[in-house]
């Protein structure tokens, strides 16, 4: 009996947060509210009655359907910035009927991927939690004639599986900036390197020009190297622990925004000057449009994008792919900037801050 | 002579059996561990921050910064824990909310305002109210429904943190207003960190409250036998349900003091894993996990502790993310010396030398 009150009552907090998620989102263009619950079980329900309600009777047929599945939203500002672009894009009015489901968990995406071919769908649009267990999925997908397309992060799978990926070149990004620091010919550079969660594509490749460009150039040394796991709070306790120590540093590298924001705070907290011409280089990555209005405002010297914006380069494969035509490359990497607070102008920051 | 070595030897042999001796001598061993290390470690220096004002910093001052979050959270969780015989595990969560409710109002509809919608108390009175509300939530549960603490908390750990974002519409509000900054940081004038206030005013709070009503007395009673305190007329189900909102309370000064930190929030980091450090914290006060009698100085001082050690950690350069291995040593050592089987022995080894330096006088 304990167990059933216990049972429902779960059952109940479940739905209405569910509820909760969706009215938040009702404004989305063709929307799956089950994409948005927490466990896949919980969702088959409503899921089951709401798209067959929305349909569009008319166009159906001239319409591409495609089914994404993302990360949360709530991961990241970038994850944001990059379910935002595909909604937008994604739409009746580009042609395209789109569903879309969530989940930082592998098994969940692989549960919606194959609900997708189910329902089938025209293209599966995939970015990955994890980069393995996606062999079986995919060839059910090739088996119902569905194409599949990567974006944003990777998968160990036969590449005969999938159409395309699109993806961010973490190590790129890392010799942008490392280059860039190259370029302000410092005398000695003594960093501060606070690195994103250990083992992530995006802290290896930005660590990894910075750490053999320090093993290279006898000039250049690391005062803290430490993981902040992309945290603000972390990453203002570090650098509170450097200045504690009293140990001498003039550049602030940290792997994205949020960490070079908590080092800020940590700075300014001791006096120390940063930004343009001043003690201290900041130079952060992603491209937050706060960061970047941080760097118009001569707070931060440099931030390094970190590209959210992926549905046009989805588009022009599946146009490639409909006119009957393989993509030339199976790999796209994206076009990425870096950004030089000397440089920087306001139609940047409202073009390229996420 | 003889007279001043009992009563030595008995005040040592008092505040081993004291709760508080636990924390106490944890602190010494991290202090001694520094001095011997690095006696620059006890260094404080005045200076000034970037808006001029003066400012004591150094190590020590910035345990009593950071450590202030987790102290007052401890405050709520030591009740918690005593009451109802488990503990909160949403609190990071909830911190997150309380944050995000704090900048949905000092920001309105625009992310980014130039000055504030409303003043900062109005903000942090709504963070109460509704970190209030979610720790009925949680009270209710555990209370009304007899639902295991932890597993009724797990609701909230899971959602909160979606919640909190739901809230903001997922958007990353930015408080400009430099006075937001003085909860987490300085007050113009005064060189000691503000959080630092907030906590000691938190704890002057807690403590008239336990002096002046049977808060501490009916928490207690209820924690250690649930059927014989309702025989004596108490609403152990009231308690319990207290014991959260109280707990609600302290969450929303804490995501105040998270939120001024950095003027923002990010909702998926912030007060992550705080939840582990203030339960953490009650454990090195030496209160009983399974509830009953509590020692809430000792839950503040293991707060200070563990913040402590972790700043001891930054300094010798340990990997962050090897923290909590750090702190799994120092519970494992806890859970162990706390377990009654080693008790015994130690009390019967105690025993022990005590007679046998009776033999040699």
């Amino acid at each position: 009996m304990k167990k059933k009150v216990l049972a429902s009552l779960l059952t109940v907090a479940m739905a209405g947060t569910m509820l909760v998620g969706c009215g938040s989102k009702a404004d989305a263009p063709a929307e799956a509210p089950a994409a948005e619950a927490p466990a896949a079980e919980e969702a088959e329900e409503p899921a089951a009655e709401e798209p067959a309600a929305e349909a569009p009777a008319a166009e159906a047929g001239a319409l591409i359907k495609v089914g994404i599945i993302n990360n949360d939203p709530n991961e990241s500002g970038y994850r944001t910035a990059n379910d935002k672009d595909l909604k937008e894009f994604f739409c009746e009015a580009n042609g395209y009927e789109a569903s879309f489901a969530y989940s930082l968990k592998n098994d969940e995406q692989i549960t919606a991927a194959q609900k997708f071919i189910q329902d089938g769908v025209d293209y599966l649009l995939l970015s990955a939690a994890d980069t393995a267990g996606w062999d079986s999925v995919l060839q059910d997908a090739q088996d119902a004639g569905i194409r599949v397309i990567l974006f944003d992060l990777t998968i160990y799978a036969n590449p005969d599986l999938y159409a395309a990926s699109i993806v961010s070149d973490m190590d790129k990004e890392g010799e942008t900036a490392v280059n860039w620091l190259k370029s302000q010919n410092l005398d000695e550079v003594k960093v501060i390197h606070l690195q994103g969660v250990m083992g992530s594509a995006a802290q290896k490749g930005r660590s990894g020009a910075l750490d053999a460009e320090v093993a290279a150039n006898d000039s250049w040394s690391i005062v803290t190297q430490q993981t902040a796991e992309w945290n603000a709070e972390k990453a203002q306790q570090i650098v509170q622990s450097v200045i504690d120590s009293g140990e001498s540093f003039n550049v602030i590298y940290a792997e994205n925004d949020d960490m070079a924001k908590g080092a800020v705070a940590a700075l300014d907290k001791a006096n120390i000057s940063h930004g343009v011409g001043k003690d201290v280089i900041v130079m952060g990555f992603d491209c937050n449009k706060w960061a970047l209005e941080e760097l118009l405002a001569q707070n931060w010297n440099y931030d390094g994008q970190c590209n959210p914006f992926q549905a046009s380069y989805i588009d022009g494969i599946i146009k490639t792919i409909e006119s009957g035509s393989e993509p030339e490359q199976k790999v796209v990497v994206m076009d990425e900037k870096g950004f030089d607070a000397a440089s920087i102008t306001q139609a940047d920051v409202d073009t390229y801050g996420i | 002579m003889e007279n001043k070595k009992t009563s030595v030897s008995a005040f040592f042999s008092g505040l081993v059996r004291k709760q508080i001796f636990i924390p106490l001598a944890a602190l010494v061993i991290l202090a001694v561990f520094n001095l011997i290390a690095d006696p620059s470690f006890f260094k404080i220096t005045l200076g000034y921050n970037s808006a001029g004002s003066p400012v004591l910093s150094g190590y020590l001052m910035t345990i009593l910064d950071y450590g202030s979050e987790l102290a007052i959270l401890a405050i709520g969780m030591t009740l918690v824990t005593a009451a109802s015989g488990g503990q909160d595990i949403s609190v990071g969560a909830t911190i997150a909310i309380a944050g995000s409710v704090i900048l949905r109002v000092l920001c309105g509809t625009n992310s980014r305002p130039d000055e504030l919608q409303a003043p900062i108390i109005v903000a942090f009175l709504a963070a109460v109210v509704v970190s209030m509300l979610f720790g009925a939530f949680n009270g209710v549960l555990v209370a009304y429904f007899k639902i295991q603490p932890m597993v009724a908390t797990l609701i909230l750990f899971t959602a909160g943190r979606s919640i909190a974002a739901w809230i903001n519409n997922n958007e990353l509000p930015i408080v400009s207003d430099v006075k937001f900054t003085y909860f987490g940081g300085f007050i113009p004038g005064i060189p000691i960190p503000t959080p630092f206030f907030i906590a000691l005013a938190c704890i002057l709070i807690m403590a008239l409250i336990l002096k002046f009503t049977n808060l501490g007395l009916y928490t207690q009673s209820v924690g250690i036998n649930e059927s014989s305190s309702r025989l004596n007329g108490l609403n152990p189900e009231f308690i319990k349900f207290l014991s959260f909102v109280i707990l609600g309370v302290c969450v929303a000064v804490a995501g105040l003091i998270k939120v001024s930190r950095l003027s923002s929030i990010n909702y998926s980091v912030i007060a992550k894993d705080i939840e582990m450090d203030a339960i953490l914290a009650v454990a090195l006060g030496g209160n009983a996990l399974g509830g009953g009698k509590f020692n809430m100085a000792a839950s503040i001082l293991g707060a200070y502790v563990i913040q402590f050690l972790t700043t001891t950690l930054y300094k010798f350069n340990v990997q962050s993310d090897a923290l909590p291995a750090y702190k799994a040593v120092v519970v494992i050592l806890l859970v162990v010396m706390s377990a009654p089987v080693v008790r015994e022995k130690f009390a019967s080894l105690g025993k022990k030398m005590k007679s046998s330096t009776k033999e040699v006088q």
